[in-house]
């Protein structure tokens, strides 16, 4: 039990992660190839930020004075996790306008049906 | 085929994956620059939120990099989607009464929401990305409740190329008035936990919200126009 409990983050980032490898390997539509993309990034971030964590540790944030005495968990990669968040938002948009121009270029999303695309 | 072929890569990678991480106990101090930050980041930046420290003033340079990176992907959206301009209005079914009365109430006050936390970015939880993510917000609302209206592309510009320039601006003051490193901290540090505090990083925070905030208002400006 004590196992699971040390683990739990670690089992649901890497989760999400080979859920979104999954899915980009084996989706032929466009649209869930690049919902794909989110999915592993989401699960990258959580990763970042579960490694960070430490034991009974609160934000590294000292706005509260009461809370003065308790450790702090490592804010280098909630720092990082940060600004990795918005730059998703926008290479999934980038990766969005590109299927738009593929979709108006062959009239289709799905990946097999696109010549250059195909594996 | 392909979904086993698959299946066979991951569980291949997964095995990798646990074993290393088997290295890594869950919850145990892994690095000593984590805990140097939260031990002397409020005597060193002057901010009450040390993550907005390391964002700002120990890793201001990195920051630099990822707001580039940002602005590259937006411009790379911009490559890709302006094709076709001047076309004609097309007629777009007006927003239900509820989601126009929402939209009219609502964004001065979710502007106003974002505005504080990249303003108290360096107190409280939050900072220039997420204020300028709820600032974003703010448009995605208009496009959806008040349709037809859209933002002004020459004012999102100069505002976005204007917190870029300050950013860049407050970094070579650093070098030349702290003396030290780019994007030193010399303004004086303040009173801990008050809104004039930290010396240089609300500035710096309130140029990448108003940079992020422009930037994503752009890019969904640009996927509402294709799309109508």
């Amino acid at each position: 039990m004590n196992w699971l409990q040390d683990t739990v983050y670690y089992i649901g980032a890497f989760g999400l992660v080979f859920i979104g490898l999954f899915v980009m390997l084996v989706k032929r539509n466009l649209i869930k190839v690049i919902i794909g993309l989110s999915i592993l990034e989401t699960g990258v971030n959580l990763f970042l930020v579960s490694v960070g964590y430490i034991s009974r540790g609160t934000a590294p944030i000292f706005s509260n004075p009461l809370v003065e005495t308790r450790t702090r968990v490592d804010p280098v990669p909630q720092a990082l996790v940060l600004t990795a968040i918005v730059i998703g938002v926008a290479v999934l948009a980038l990766a969005l306008s590109l299927a738009i121009r593929l979709y108006q270029h062959y009239g289709t999303l799905d990946l097999s049906k696109i010549r250059e695309q195909k594996w | 085929m392909r979904s086993i072929v698959s299946l066979v890569a991951l569980a291949v990678i997964g095995a990798g994956i646990a074993v290393s991480l088997d290295e890594i106990p869950f919850g145990a101090v892994k690095s000593r620059v984590g805990g140097h930050y939260v031990d002397l980041g409020r005597e060193q930046t002057g901010a009450s939120n040390i993550v907005t420290a390391v964002v700002v003033n120990y890793r201001g340079f990195d920051t630099l990099g990822e707001v580039t990176v940002l602005f590259v992907a937006a411009m790379g959206l911009g490559a890709v989607l302006a094709t076709r301009r001047n076309k004609q209005k097309p007629d777009i079914e007006s927003a239900s009464l509820v989601l126009y009365t929402g939209c009219r109430f609502l964004f001065p006050l979710i502007l106003l929401f974002g505005a504080y936390i990249f303003i108290n970015g360096h107190l409280t939880p939050g900072g220039g990305f997420q204020g300028g993510a709820v600032v974003a917000s703010a448009f995605v609302l208009v496009y959806l409740g008040c349709r037809g209206k859209k933002i002004n592309e020459t004012g999102s510009k100069l505002v976005e190329s204007a917190g870029g320039l300050i950013f860049i601006l407050v970094g070579f003051a650093g070098l030349a008035v702290g003396g030290h490193y780019f994007l030193s901290n010399y303004l004086p540090r303040g009173e801990l936990n008050t809104l004039f505090s930290a010396g240089v990083i609300p500035i710096i925070y309130i140029a990448i919200g108003l940079k992020v905030g422009s930037e994503l208002a752009g890019v969904i400006d640009r996927l509402v126009e294709e799309s109508t």
